[in-house]
């Protein structure tokens, strides 16, 4: 009987990597700008995507997204009603969306006519911080309602995040927010990010997002 | 909860590596896994009992290695070791930093395997 060490190295997430890449490929050959959404559950994402596609919409952007969910397309119906293609991914109980579930998403799509990509990720901070999608821009969300710690309770999430949002601010005065705490919290974990506070119900917030996201495209492309 | 995940991708490339080693027994999977990797070593082996079954796997023992974030500090013009995940900066002098240079590790590592003479 003899034992041996046999050297892997090698990174349990290769295939998602792998395939994200070539996902990345893709989306760059075609001049489309791909954004990942993350937050927890309820923090307004769909809400923040539904001004998001309306706003490019109405600048002449041609816009799509891409949604997941464990289960129902109510997401999807919500989203496709700023006319933009709008694709439902139920995952059935597996908390994050992968690259090979965009991949087969995204057949009959041609990115060539696409600006913008948006891929709202299953609501979760922990799960879809391990699995790239081949996006340009992960855009980590929160809201005043969830307090002003969170970016140092999942900071994998927000240290991996290109962005971040604050949603729902025209309640953040009756929900006792603390403005400067959650600013300063999300810099601890990703030094120097852009944030954006806005608001879905009143605009606030929103056109500088837009904005954002349009020198974002000019930079890329 | 994404541990089962892993789990099962664990188990297909060990069982894709022992083919080359016709009889060998796993004994022991080796994992690198960063501190910023969001995973949990308990929910790890939780999943590994399970998804190991009836696999080539069934019976090794699963070994995690946690892997320390590494940060770059320009002003310090080294490599720091991060004090706190709740402070992305230079533990010796406080100046922020963006520059991950180690801790989101999600490897194995190696495999240690047992052979009829």
């Amino acid at each position: 009987m003899t034992t041996r060490i046999v050297e892997l190295r090698r990174g349990i997430l290769k295939k998602n990597d792998e395939l994200a890449a070539g996902l990345r490929d893709r989306y760059t050959a075609a001049g489309v700008l791909v954004l990942n959404l993350v937050s927890s559950p309820g923090t307004g994402k769909t809400a923040f995507l539904e001004w998001t596609l309306r706003e490019l919409k109405a600048r002449g952007a041609r816009v799509a997204a891409l949604v997941g969910d464990l289960e129902t397309d109510n997401d999807a119906r919500r989203l496709a009603a700023s006319g933009a293609p709008v694709r439902q991914i139920n995952t059935h109980g597996i908390c994050h969306l992968d690259a090979e579930m965009i991949g087969s998403h995204l057949e009959g799509w041609e990115l060539g006519d696409l600006d913008y990509l948006f891929i709202e990720n299953v609501g979760n901070l922990v799960c879809p911080s391990s699995y790239d999608l081949g996006e340009k821009i992960r855009v980590a969300l929160l809201s005043v309602t969830e307090g002003e710690d969170k970016p140092l309770k999942y900071p994998t999430m927000f240290n991996s995040a290109d962005a971040a949002v604050i949603t729902k601010m025209d309640i953040a005065e009756p929900c006792g927010f603390d403005r400067p705490e959650a600013l300063k919290n999300i810099n601890q974990i990703r030094p120097g990010i852009r944030i954006f506070e806005t608001s879905a119900k009143t605009g606030a917030g929103m056109d500088a997002w837009v904005d954002y996201l349009v020198e974002e495209r000019a930079r890329r492309s | 909860m994404h541990e089962l995940s892993i789990v099962s991708s664990i188990v297909d490339t060990v069982t894709d590596s022992v083919a080359a080693y016709p009889g060998a027994r796993v004994k022991e999977v080796r994992l690198r896994v960063g501190a910023l990797a969001s995973v949990v070593e308990e929910s790890l082996q939780f999943c590994y009992g399970i998804a190991t079954e009836d696999t080539p796997l069934a019976g090794s023992v699963l070994v995690v290695q946690t892997v320390p974030v590494i940060l770059h500090c320009i002003p310090c013009g080294q490599d720091v070791e991060l004090d706190s995940l709740q402070n992305f900066c230079c533990p010796r002098c406080n100046a922020p930093s963006n520059d991950l240079r180690q801790g989101r590790e999600l490897e194995i590592d190696s495999i240690e395997i047992e052979e009829d003479e």
